[in-house]
């Protein structure tokens, strides 16, 4: 009798906790608005947080399309005392970029793909090798996965004046010791090539650490039977390796890799705070062109037509990305 | 230890292959060991190389730091830039540290507050538009800060916040709030349900599951979002640098810029500033390695 009650008690409990799941997944004669009604908990908890980021996220997303139809500068834009006096131009902004008229759409487009792609690559080879380096029963592992990891605790803020300083043409630590063995000095941040290849490896530095406790995790969570069954079947360490340690880290190589590629491709103050996007322009991406449209020369209309282009270009990357991703799995 | 199955193995081993050849293997092995260290040293090496140079610059008088040739290994140290740095024009750099570190705090505290309730509701309920919801925070965190940055400045300033905190930390707040929900919700799905169970027969409302069960239960994931917040905030330059443009609420990756300038940068300063920015939250992320390295990849292996 008691056991029954208390069967009775955890069943109405159980349900009292997964109501929710059980009575929206089922969509059996539920209306909506009594599965909305149940859901109610769930809402006062999501809410606050929803609302703070349709305030300050999509809201601000919206407005910056609408500006990218617009020809918004910093003097029509208005104030608190005048009100803006800025006009819809359709799709002039757009046409303009396209054309390549008065822009360097183009270029900065392809300085974009090499930086991001080229970062992003090092940025798996180095992370992937170091974490297999890592993954195995060595003394003082702990030790070097310490020391690996502070690039990227490090204020990267700070990382990129010291990269700029160990760049530096006259007293940079790179050309004083080029200087002492005799060979000509390099002008790092001043010479188109030296200077996309400075971005690169001062960027390369700041990323790793983060690739190699992803595929570090990755490693971990691969069954040791594997290996062992494998081993018993005679297989060795190359072919462990590709035929175990390649397919297990397929998940995690994929999410890293956009993860990685999204990021480089928004990156702002790595390039801004080590060349500034020079020389002339040559260093620039399309995170710091458009920040120099918006803040340096003020046409804000222009600016929020890069920042819909660089949102775009993501979305159909990712898509094409996952699709590919999909169909190769 | 001494299985007989270990013993037939290594007989049969022994058996295999003559000395010279074990001999000849294990020698192989210590070689790949050794290469394997060589690595690990160099690549810890370049990982230290840049944060020792702004120390060795940070140590040095000026002159021995602007001379064209390596004399900034040799010479004496000193503290002297740090004093400077630390007590230039009546001491800017602390009004810029206490900025930086009121700013980080509370986004971080709010950030965190408010990131909480939703990551609970998205770990154990299931609701209409649960899948979109976490969606969106997956896209959200996919845009480009140069597009939003348009609209927040010419919202911010409309409102008259410009050169305030508080503008700032609505800012930081709206960008890392999206990744603190996916991460506390990768923490929380963690926390075994069979305790709230327990708790809701004994008559626990949803509330108290989540201030007396979940949070505490899920305390060290809660340190490390906060932690992740606090650096967000603390690292971020590009808001920073165009909201504020009064010296004195500068946060400190914009007030380091005052030492830069373009014909005459003074890195002797900048350096020793960095080492000043940089000790605390190396120290702190040091510290909280372990939990951080095991948050993340539970986050990753789940995504």
């Amino acid at each position: 009798m008691e056991k029954a009650v208390e069967a009775k008690i955890i069943e109405s409990s159980d349900q009292k906790i997964l109501s929710d799941a059980s009575n929206v997944t089922k969509k059996s004669s539920l209306s909506w608005t009594h599965a909305l009604w149940q859901s109610r908990i769930a809402y006062v908890f999501v809410a606050p947080t929803v609302l703070v980021i349709l305030l300050l996220v999509i809201y601000p997303l919206i407005q910056g399309i609408w500006f990218s139809f617009t020809d918004m500068n910093q003097f029509n834009m208005g104030s608190r005392f005048t009100s803006p006096s800025y006009e819809f131009i359709g799709i002039r902004n757009y046409l303009d970029v396209f054309t390549g008229a008065g822009t360097a759409f183009y270029q900065v487009l392809r300085q974009s793909i090499i930086f991001t792609f080229t970062s992003v690559f090092f940025h798996i080879l180095i992370g992937l090798g170091l974490a297999l380096l890592l993954n195995q029963k060595l003394r003082g592992r702990t030790l070097f996965r310490t020391l690996l990891l502070v690039p990227w605790a490090v204020p990267s803020f700070v990382s990129a004046f010291s990269w700029r300083w160990l760049f530096n043409a006259e007293y940079g630590f790179f050309n004083l010791v080029l200087k002492k063995f005799g060979y000509t000095q390099i002008e790092w941040l001043s010479d188109p090539f030296w200077a996309m290849f400075a971005v690169i490896i001062t960027n390369i530095w700041l990323g790793f650490p983060f690739m190699m406790v992803s595929f570090l995790g990755g490693l971990q969570s691969i069954p040791e039977s594997l290996y062992e069954a494998a081993k018993v079947d005679g297989a060795g360490a190359i072919r462990r390796f590709f035929f175990i340690t390649m397919p297990m880290l397929r998940s995690v190589t994929f999410t890293v890799m956009l993860l990685g590629i999204i990021w480089t491709f928004n990156l702002f103050h790595v390039i801004y705070l080590v060349t500034g996007g020079g020389p002339f322009g040559m260093t620039d991406i399309l995170p710091t062109y458009t920040y120099m449209e918006a803040f340096q020369r003020w046409e804000f209309g222009m600016a929020s037509t890069y920042g819909v282009i660089i949102l775009s270009l993501l979305i159909v990357f990712t898509n094409i990305y996952s699709r590919m991703v999909k169909s190769s799995v | 230890m001494c299985s007989p199955i270990y013993i037939h193995a290594w007989s049969k081993v022994a058996c295999e292959c003559g000395v010279k050849e074990r001999f000849l293997l294990e020698q192989k092995k210590k070689s790949v060991l050794l290469f394997n260290y060589i690595i690990l040293l160099v690549f810890s090496f370049i990982a230290l190389f840049p944060l020792a140079w702004i120390l060795i610059t940070a140590l040095k008088k000026k002159e021995d730091v602007f001379s064209s040739s390596l004399n900034i290994l040799s010479g004496n140290y000193s503290f002297e830039n740090f004093v400077y740095v630390l007590t230039q024009n009546d001491g800017i750099f602390l009004i810029w540290l206490k900025n930086s570190f009121i700013i980080a705090i509370l986004t971080a505290l709010i950030c965190v507050s408010l990131a909480s309730g939703a990551a609970f509701a998205f770990s154990r309920f299931r609701f209409p538009g649960r899948k979109q919801g976490l969606y969106l925070f997956m896209l959200v965190q996919m845009f480009p800060g140069v597009i939003l940055i348009i609209p927040l400045y010419y919202i911010i300033r409309s409102l008259g916040l410009l050169n305030s905190i508080s503008g700032l930390i609505l800012a930081y707040c709206a960008s890392a709030l999206p990744f603190s929900v996916i991460m506390l919700k990768g923490f929380f799905d963690t926390v075994p349900k069979s305790l709230e169970e327990a708790a809701v027969i004994d008559g626990l409302s949803q509330w108290g599951v989540f201030t007396r069960i979940m949070m505490p239960l899920a305390l060290p994931g809660i340190a490390v979002t906060l932690f992740f917040a606090f650096i967000t905030a603390w690292n971020e330059f590009m808001i920073a640098m165009t909201f504020m443009n009064e010296e004195s609420q500068f946060t400190l990756p914009i007030g380091i810029q005052t030492f830069i300038h373009e014909y005459n940068t003074q890195w002797h300063l900048m350096s020793a500033a960095g080492i000043l920015i940089t000790l605390p939250a190396l120290v702190v992320f040091i510290k909280l390695q372990p939990l951080i390295i095991s948050g993340l990849t539970k986050g990753a292996t789940k995504s």
